[in-house]
């Protein structure tokens, strides 16, 4: 066989395991999306919106679950993302040589990759354990910590790939270096920054494990922060394993909701990264 | 300062002495030589003799990136900006800076240039439209873009971005302009607008130029400064410089000898 011969079936095997891989991952996301829709579809009506968590037996919806992961991931978000956002812009544009700025992302890395049930157990013990109570903001505190380290990491990367050249055409007009960067590298960094957020709303709109030891669940409508709260993901880990076919088919129907949502924030974000490129 | 006292080869910056590190590497070695008022003065060189180095020096770019020091210097009107005491966003009001990238700010054309003036100025919108008007017609941009003030000066051609950036540095009136290779990424035809733009741009500013296009010094300059690995080579009048250079060295640069 001559040696083209060879590199052209090299290629060929090559070219097969890499389809092959990418025919794994997609067959199976199509088969949890097939699943969920299939078994969480036939439970979607307005009930599920306007009802609360029913006991085993009657019927009821997810508005009280709805209701606190709503409550519960825009606090987290409010509160994450602002510090993030002082955080990522302090490594990227005033310390970008300074050693802290080493610390701080080996560090976030460390926090980006920990275990969440780790951050709720941590949040357990300072807000749960010594106040003798599960309350929503133990939750909320649990989750901004979950989204902190989210969005540090995307606010750096999108700061770092605006060009010098416009920080020192900034610079040469003798614009202060506050200016530069509010007026400048985030305008240009704009759909970056908001792709960080986005991401972070995706990745604690799922969290169960922070919730279990924080928030709890709450069977009832509630409101106050202070006192337990009812999360989508709680909902369905405690439905999903009960043995009652009702509460069952609730838990498919908030896991088809969660999914849903947090594919149309990952598509949102995506499309706001290549609106970025195009320009 | 009045327009009369200063004789006519008044010495806007003075430089003396210059030594500038990157870390321990010495980039400058004593450069002496003085920027005339409302004069070109051109720089060229070979990459890496420190031309661009020197330009960003004067007005202080180099203070954004550690582990960068000059020593010796640079006189503004007679002020030393090197003292680490000068209010560094003043000084570069006063010494604008057109990069060899054009770099429009993310934003509409007009706000490219109000943004600048709305630091220093507060003025009300009519006055605002007008200096942006002024702006754009002293860097011949005007008839390009009156119709598409509020479109992104992204969406410009790059010939035009350098335009506008010139008018935004303009806009804030500054005493000197600073070119970093203004024109090495356009086009002949945009090349040629921005070079009639520097002659005209000298009646009011003193203006420093590096250029790695001789024939561009020797067109829009009065005074040309040969350097070669950091030092000054030959510092006089362009056309003694292109026609009867005193150093070897010049001489086998300009005629493309150079090894």
């Amino acid at each position: 066989m001559s040696s083209y011969a060879i590199r052209k079936s090299r290629n060929f095997i090559a070219m097969s395991l890499c389809y092959g891989a990418a025919l794994l991952g997609l067959t199976a996301l199509t088969f949890i999306l097939a699943v969920l829709v299939y078994k969480g579809l036939s439970g979607l009506n307005l009930a599920v919106f306007t009802e609360m968590t029913p006991p085993p037996g009657s019927s009821g919806g997810l508005l009280n679950a709805i209701f606190g992961s709503v409550v519960m991931t825009v606090c987290g978000v409010l509160i994450g993302t602002p510090i993030g956002l002082l955080a990522g812009t302090y490594m990227a544009e005033y310390g970008r040589y300074s050693a802290l700025t080493k610390i701080i992302r080996f560090v976030n890395d460390i926090l980006l990759s920990a275990p969440s049930i780790v951050v709720g157990l941590f949040v357990y013990e300072i807000l749960v354990s010594t106040v003798g109570h599960f309350s929503a903001w133990a939750g909320i505190v649990s989750l901004s910590i979950l989204v902190l380290p989210v969005v540090v990491r995307t606010t750096e990367d999108m700061l770092l790939l605006v060009p010098n050249g416009l920080r020192e055409a900034a610079a040469a007009l003798g614009l202060p270096q506050s200016i530069v960067i509010r007026k400048i590298a985030y305008r240009a960094a704009r759909s970056g920054l908001m792709t960080g957020v986005l991401l972070a709303i995706a990745r604690v709109s799922g969290e169960t494990a922070p919730l279990l030891f924080t928030a709890l669940n709450n069977q009832f409508w509630s409101t106050n922060i202070n006192a337990p709260m009812s999360s989508l993901p709680v909902v369905i880990y405690q439905f999903a394993l009960s043995p009652y076919k009702d509460w069952q088919q609730l838990a498919w129907t908030g896991a088809l909701l969660i999914t849903f949502t947090v594919l149309f924030l990952s598509v949102i974000a995506r499309m706001l990264s290549s609106s970025k490129v195009q320009k | 300062m009045t327009m009369q006292s200063s004789p006519p080869s008044h010495e806007k910056i003075a430089i003396r002495d210059l030594k500038f590190f990157y870390g321990d590497h010495k980039a400058l070695k004593d450069i002496n030589l003085s920027l005339a008022e409302k004069k070109v003065t051109a720089f060229i060189g070979p990459s890496g003799c420190g031309k661009s180095t020197l330009l960003r020096i004067l007005n202080r770019m180099y203070d954004l990136y550690p582990h960068q020091h000059a020593e010796g210097e640079v006189l503004f009107d007679g002020q030393n900006i090197l003292d680490p005491s000068i209010d560094l966003n003043f000084l570069r009001s006063r010494i604008g800076m057109v990069f060899q990238k054009p770099t429009p700010f993310p934003m509409s054309i007009y706000d490219n240039i109000a943004f600048g003036i709305n630091l220093y100025e507060k003025i009300s919108k009519a006055e605002m439209d007008e200096r942006v008007e002024k702006a754009l017609r002293g860097a011949a941009l005007w008839t390009e873009v009156k119709d598409k003030l509020h479109a992104s000066g992204l969406s410009l051609s790059g010939g035009q971005q350098q335009r506008l950036c010139i008018a935004r540095t303009v806009a804030i009136q500054p005493e000197v302009i600073l070119f970093d290779e203004p024109c090495s990424a356009l086009d002949p035809i945009s090349t040629s607008k921005v070079e009639e733009l520097i002659d005209e741009l000298k009646e009011q500013y003193t203006i420093a130029i590096v250029t790695h296009n001789m024939q561009q010094a020797a067109r829009v300059s009065e005074y040309t400064a040969f350097m070669y690995l950091g030092e000054l080579i030959e510092f006089g009048d362009t056309n003694q410089i292109f026609t009867n250079p005193v150093q070897q060295q010049t001489q086998d640069y300009i005629t493309g000898r150079f090894g």
